[in-house]
């Protein structure tokens, strides 16, 4: 395998583990105002996430550095011909980031008020933003051979898109509610257990209809029916679907988390998998499409990326994985009582 | 304003903000980590309170400085699609790598730093904020000597139509770079000692928490000194790596015209750009120009008409912002033996003396912006020095849609900014647990 292909594969997972990771945060933040009670159920939302979503957000920078190192004229021209749902996805970010560290400072309902609405925003709005942005990847977007977009945020908002964008917020809220069962105890896990089984339904059905949709509105298929093994992840992504249920039903809270992290990683990579070898395909040609071929770095470039990815992503996952056992407990009040509690 | 002129000032805008709120991440994590690791050797609980005390001022900080670096990784992408495109095989790897290498590290330890006061173990929660402090240094490491390859581009080869790496080494080991890198941080070290310094005068002056501000002080006070020593040499290497590499710039920092031996430096000078001249001069040093840049007072230093019109840095931008970082730093200079000098007994310094270090807190601001907007402007009109001109680099992208995103980061950056401000100030004045 070349190192391009190689390269391509790391950019979907990189994407996929983003979504897995931060998706449970954005999740939270996204049923936050339907599911909380009283400020004290919120603070055990927050603090669910807590120790988890800085790290969890370098993933994202981490992606978009790896497409800029690996992929460099992908980079330019995926982020200057979507500028306006990127900057709102930054200015969401932005809002969210910050709300978890002034929401605590100062004791006063109305200033609370205001960084839970932030919160809620730079939750919901990356969630919905990516999903849009990915399925209009996904079935190719109006580039030029210069890269320049024939269109606006509105040619964005087309069927195919929204559908992607209401799969991504179902998707993260979905599994933000497992993290929260398993982060809480008591009433609050109960109903966060309830809540992933009233959205499973919704979830379920978002992913058949948007694989209906790119069977009859995109070309994602083609490589399936080229190379029939590929069908195995639309196959691990059903699994994922139907073991979140049964996980989830049996009480078993973490495995069901897990199956859902399946579910998300194995849907990216659907969709990953289905654009190969383009990174961005055009919707107006196929020639001008960006590809591993005419967007790539040097192989230079890529091998050192490659050594420098090898050493230390493992090592990341390592410390990443130790973070979460170390806060895998659940939130209590002696959590919320601690003097750095959110 | 056409897209250009927009993006300029948009990026501008968003590392200035960027940058009032990472050097103080940048020294107070060390701070912090030594007051952490005071505790954990004398067992006395002082520490670890003045760790938790700091450390709420570090975090309300570093939220920032972390939204606002965001935005900044993506401008490269949404802003400057044409330079993205020209360099990612070096520039981006460099980017890749800080995040893989330095910031993930960073960001989860400090999850764990936050959290962890209960269920670590001293030893190993004071190891998280050491990772954190080297994590965050070592990532400052890694976007400096990004920036440096557009100061002193070194180990590319330009092949089809943009630059490629051909010795990463080469990149890695940039002296420009490096350079950089340790006067910026320094700089920052000192800034954030000077913060520490002046929040405690201001808790002196009224007579409280004698004990904890005393001991904090102390600290701050030694590592202000080491930090500015350091700044001071560090740049003055700064200065004759970039009359050796950037001559453009030095001339524009000295507002310096013709090309001569024994070249002089003016206590005060006002450039005249439209006349290639200085209107003012007065108190010329002969060939200590020379002696600065060079090492040796007979080099020739290349005066700013050797250069065409169109290669010319903004003149009284850069030689201003040059003057103002000196003299704050000179400045502080003098403040960090002062604070030394009373470290063991801050309480009974002057109230003048007190009063004094608690205004102190901006000037290593400003004197940090100002070497930014140095390094930045005086490299103007290159993006990449003397391969890639800034005009060239920008997006394809309507100037409306770069109008009103820079008129929203106006907006939330300047609430976030005051918002930040106040809310330090507030758990500065606030009674140490």
């Amino acid at each position: 395998m070349d190192l391009g292909t190689i390269w391509f594969i790391l950019w979907g997972v990189l994407w996929a583990v983003y979504f897995i990771l931060d998706g449970f945060d954005l999740g939270i933040g996204s049923i936050m105002p339907f599911f909380a009670k009283s400020n004290e159920e919120k603070r055990i939302m927050y603090n669910a996430m807590g120790p988890f979503w800085d790290g969890n957000e370098v993933w994202l920078i981490t992606a978009g550095g790896v497409t800029f190192a690996a992929f460099p004229k992908t980079y330019a021209v995926m982020f200057s011909a979507l500028y306006t749902p990127l900057m709102l996805l930054l200015f969401a970010l932005i809002l969210r980031g910050v709300s978890f560290e002034f929401r605590s400072k100062i004791d006063s309902p109305g200033w609370r008020k205001l960084w839970d609405t932030c919160n809620f925003l730079g939750s919901f709005l990356p969630a919905l933003l990516l999903g849009v942005a990915f399925a209009n990847i996904f079935k190719g977007i109006p580039i030029d051979q210069d890269g320049i977009l024939h269109g606006n945020l509105l040619t964005l908002l087309n069927p195919y898109g929204l559908a992607g964008g209401l799969l991504f917020v179902a998707l993260f809220a979905h599994h933000g509610a497992l993290w929260l069962a398993f982060k809480s105890e008591g009433d609050i896990h109960d109903r966060a257990v309830a809540l992933a089984g009233k959205l499973w339904p919704v979830v379920a059905g978002l992913v058949v209809l948007f694989l209906v949709m790119s069977l009859m509105m995109t070309q994602l298929f083609a490589n399936y029916l080229v190379n029939p093994l590929l069908f195995i992840i639309l196959l691990v992504a059903v699994a994922g679907l139907v073991l979140t249920m049964t996980y989830r039903k049996a009480g078993r809270i973490l495995a069901s988390w897990g199956a859902s992290a399946v579910l998300i990683g194995s849907a990216a990579l659907f969709g990953v998998v289905g654009i190969f070898p383009a990174l961005l395909p055009s919707s107006l040609n196929p020639a001008y499409s960006l590809t591993i071929q005419n967007s790539s770095s040097t192989p230079m470039t890529l091998a050192i990326m490659l050594g420098v990815a090898l050493v230390f992503v493992p090592i990341v996952i390592a410390y990443q994985i130790w973070t979460m056992r170390t806060f895998s407990h659940p939130v209590t009040k002696a959590d919320l009582d601690y003097e750095e509690a959110y | 304003m056409d897209t250009l002129m927009l993006s300029r000032l948009q990026f501008a805008f968003a590392t200035f903000i960027h940058f009032i709120f990472v050097p103080l991440t940048l020294g107070l994590s060390i701070i912090v980590a030594m007051m952490e690791t005071k505790y954990v050797r004398t067992g006395d609980e002082t520490y670890k309170r003045m760790a938790k005390f700091w450390g709420k001022l570090f975090l309300i900080n570093f939220a920032l400085g972390v939204v606002t670096g965001i935005t900044l990784e993506f401008q490269f992408g949404t802003n400057w699609s044409r330079y993205s495109t020209f360099v990612g095989d070096i520039f981006g790897s460099l980017l890749a790598i800080e995040a893989t290498a330095a910031f993930f590290l960073e960001s989860t330890f400090l999850g764990v730093w936050i959290f962890g006061w209960n269920r670590l173990s001293p030893k190993l929660h004071c190891t998280s904020i050491w990772l954190v402090a080297c994590a965050a240094n070592f990532s400052a490491l890694w976007i400096i000597l990004a920036n440096g390859f557009m100061q002193h581009p070194v180990g590319y080869v330009i092949r089809n139509g943009r630059a490629e790496l051909s010795s990463f080494l080469e990149v890695i080991t940039n002296p420009y770079g490096w350079n950089a890198f340790l006067h910026t941080v320094t700089g920052s070290w000192a800034l954030a000692g000077f913060f520490v310094i002046g929040v405690s005068a201001w808790h002196l002056l009224r007579k409280q928490h004698v004990d904890f501000f005393t001991k904090s002080f102390r600290i701050a006070a030694g590592f202000a000194l080491v930090s500015t020593l350091l700044v001071a040499a560090v740049g003055h290497r700064q200065g004759n790596i970039v009359a050796e590499v950037q001559p453009a710039k030095l001339a524009a920092m000295e507002s310096h015209w013709e090309t001569q031996k024994n070249a002089p430096m003016y206590l005060f000078a006002v450039p005249d750009p439209d006349n290639e001249k200085n209107s003012i001069e007065i108190g010329g040093i002969p060939s200590l120009l020379s002696l600065m840049a060079f090492n040796d007072p007979a080099a020739e230093v290349k005066g700013l008409k050797d250069f065409p019109a169109e290669d010319r840095p903004p003149v009284t931008l850069t030689f201003s912002a040059f003057r103002i970082m000196v003299g704050l730093g000179t400045a502080m200079l003098i403040l960090a033996v002062l604070a030394f000098i009373a470290r063991h007994h801050p309480e009974e310094a002057s109230h003048k003396l007190l009063k004094v270090f608690l205004w102190t807190i901006p000037l290593p601001y400003i004197a940090l912006q100002a070497g930014w907007a140095v390094a930045e402007v005086g490299r103007q009109p290159w993006i990449v020095y003397g391969i890639m001109r800034t005009k060239d680099a920008v997006s394809p992208i309507a100037a409306h849609q770069v109008g009103i995103s820079l008129a929203a980061f106006f907006v939330v950056y300047i609430l976030l900014a005051s918002l930040d401000i106040y809310l330090l100030a507030k758990y500065a004045r606030s009674e140490p647990h």
